[in-house]
């Protein structure tokens, strides 16, 4: 018997990262700790996943199980759910998990809470509760669960450290048998389009450089990519910036975009609304040009200058580029 | 023939606010009202009107927009009306305050199964207020029909419902039959202004308005399931280095000294 379960998710034929963010999780809390695997054949898969830490894995194969429809993991997830009782079941909020977890959670008719940044008992009655922020990261939500589950905990990613992998570990594999009804799989995917970024990706970039508001248009952004090829740096850029059409979407840096991590964050013009912080909390030191002195951002910076970007970026770069020379 | 398209529409306050006016009380554990700050509709909502008014504007649709909530600020729920949407239907009671997101599908069930036929439910991908992206998902669960999650575009062609669904490396080309909910996000583009010629329209037409009784909703059934402990505002950390210098072009020589100096660079 397993009292909490991990959804696992594999990625580019690898365990993707959460997973192990979700065992780390999981092993803060009090129960044997389950992880289950969805997808075609994971036979490559399961002795990796053995490693990072589940007293048990589950495998659920199914040829349905090959990302042609969302709805068959819906399916095939509740089955394993049914199967198991786990008291405790720990999602990521990846693409996939955000609409998996929630869905199934309603399916089986349990309790769910959505992008949890913390999981825990309470130390007085030892009831499992979970923090998530809200308001666009403007305030922070402590939930209480009051029923002894099944219990969804969506988990942000990027918050818990992952459990270290151990290549020692032996756990117990176990194959659930799922069943998938193609008459029930109302969603298809035809293709994926890739969008090219320039550089690298921004999620795995350790420098961002990212323009907003601020810039007033499309071309103080060319000053942004160059700075960011000196430095070895992404360019990334807020909400109003993507929504004006100064860049594509696919730079947006917040909690509808995408959620970085860099050692440094330049912000150019930025001025630091909640829903921008969300996705860039956990960059380890944030600096700030903006005009404003009140602007939002300066709260969370590590260095900051206040002043006009067009006077002060042209004189940044160039001192940079003599620097590195 | 032209679609019917319900699009669900949440009333949230306003995330624009300035964040000094944004307070907890401390009793209730909620948001304290600030006044002169009036609420809004929730802005990928605004999306998901857009997004209806366009396969208007293309193959024709009538649009309903549907809401659950308490305390609406009629103006701003008939802006969708001024926008170009056809109907508004409001459920109104205050059983609706404490719900969670599977209560508020269930009602928005209720609704949706009195309004009778639809083609498509179009939805924000997540309110500004509780961020959950909960509550499309429940109501497709409960409606048991395709959901269709963050797309920036959606096209109607012969087999039914075609959406680009936003992934981290671009979009995902998916597709169901109708009926299906969509959920849309901001990547599809500004929602259109409302014309004055909207606005006085949207003046003359008064919304249909349920209660529970009409919608004949069990109380026990909208109970939340998660129960709220706390909400408070986070701490910020640390103080910001403010770096400086004889004039602006000085002062960005200086920070990129600093960031050398600090072995940022």
């Amino acid at each position: 018997m397993i009292e909490i379960l991990v959804l696992g998710e594999i990625e580019n034929e690898e365990i993707a990262p959460i997973t192990g963010e979700l065992v780390a999780a999981a092993e803060t809390l009090n129960g044997t700790v389950g992880l289950v695997l969805l997808g075609e054949n994971l036979s490559s898969q399961a002795q990796n996943a053995a490693t990072l830490g589940a007293e048990q894995v589950f495998l659920a194969e199914n040829e349905f199980l090959d990302g042609s429809s969302i709805d068959a993991y819906v399916e095939a997830f509740s089955q394993v759910c049914s199967q198991l009782q786990p008291k405790i079941i720990l999602v990521g909020k990846t693409l996939l998990g955000q609409t998996l977890g929630p869905r199934v959670a309603f399916r089986l008719n349990a309790v769910v809470a959505q992008d949890c940044i913390e999981i825990g008992h309470d130390m007085m009655t030892g009831d499992l509760v979970a923090t998530r922020p809200v308001y666009g990261g403007n305030a922070l939500m402590k939930v209480m669960f009051p029923r002894v589950g099944p219990n969804f905990i969506i988990v942000r990613g990027r918050v818990y450290e992952p459990s270290i992998i151990d290549e020692s570990r032996v756990a117990e594999i176990t194959n659930v048998n799922v069943e998938v009804s193609q008459g029930n799989l109302r969603v298809r995917h035809v293709e994926s389009v890739a969008q090219d970024v320039e550089g690298m990706r921004l999620e795995d970039a350790t420098i961002v450089v990212a323009g907003g508001r601020g810039l007033g248009g499309p071309e103080p952004f060319e000053s942004l990519h160059e700075l960011a090829a000196l430095i070895g740096g992404s360019v990334g850029a807020s909400r109003a910036a993507c929504d004006a059409g100064w860049v594509d979407h696919n730079y947006q840096v917040g909690l509808t975009g995408k959620t970085i991590t860099p050692e440094l964050y330049i912000t150019v013009g930025i001025s630091g609304a909640s829903q921008h912080m969300a996705g860039c909390s956990g960059a380890r030191n944030i600096v700030v040009v903006n005009k404003d002195p009140e602007a939002n951002i300066f709260k969370d910076a590590t260095y900051g200058v206040v002043g006009d970007w067009n006077k002060i970026l042209p004189s940044f770069i160039e001192t940079i580029r003599e620097l590195i020379d | 023939m032209p679609l019917d398209i319900i699009v669900c529409v949440k009333q949230v306050i306003d995330p624009e606010m300035p964040r000094s006016a944004f307070k907890i009380d401390p009793d209730t554990k909620r948001v304290a009202d600030e006044p002169g700050i009036p609420p809004v509709v929730n802005g990928f909502d605004e999306n998901a009107i857009e997004a209806a008014l366009r396969i208007k504007d293309s193959v024709g649709a009538t649009i309903t927009i549907v809401s659950v909530g308490v305390d609406f600020a009629m103006d701003v729920m008939k802006k969708p009306l001024s926008m170009g949407a056809d109907e508004l239907v409001l459920a109104e009671d205050p059983a609706f305050s404490d719900m969670d997101a599977m209560g508020t599908a269930h009602v928005l069930q209720k609704m949706i199964e009195r309004i009778g036929h639809y083609d498509l439910i179009l939805c924000g991908r997540q309110a500004s207020d509780l961020d959950n992206a909960l509550v499309p998902l429940g109501l497709a669960e409960l409606l048991k029909i395709a959901c269709l999650t963050i797309a920036q575009k959606i096209e109607i062609v012969e087999t039914g419902i075609v959406a680009h669904s936003i992934n981290s490396d671009g979009y995902d080309v998916i597709e169901a039959d109708m009926p299906a909910v969509v959920t849309i996000s901001n990547e599809l583009g500004e929602p259109r202004y409302p014309t004055l010629k909207g606005i006085m329209a949207a003046g003359r037409k008064t919304p249909t308005t349920w209660s529970t009784e009409d919608l004949d909703i069990n109380l026990e059934s909208i109970k939340p399931a998660l129960k709220i402990l706390d909400l408070y505002l986070p701490q910020t950390e640390g103080e910001v280095e403010i770096v400086s210098g004889e004039d602006e072009a000085d002062a960005g020589r200086n920070l990129a000294l600093k960031l050398r100096q600090d072995g940022l660079i």
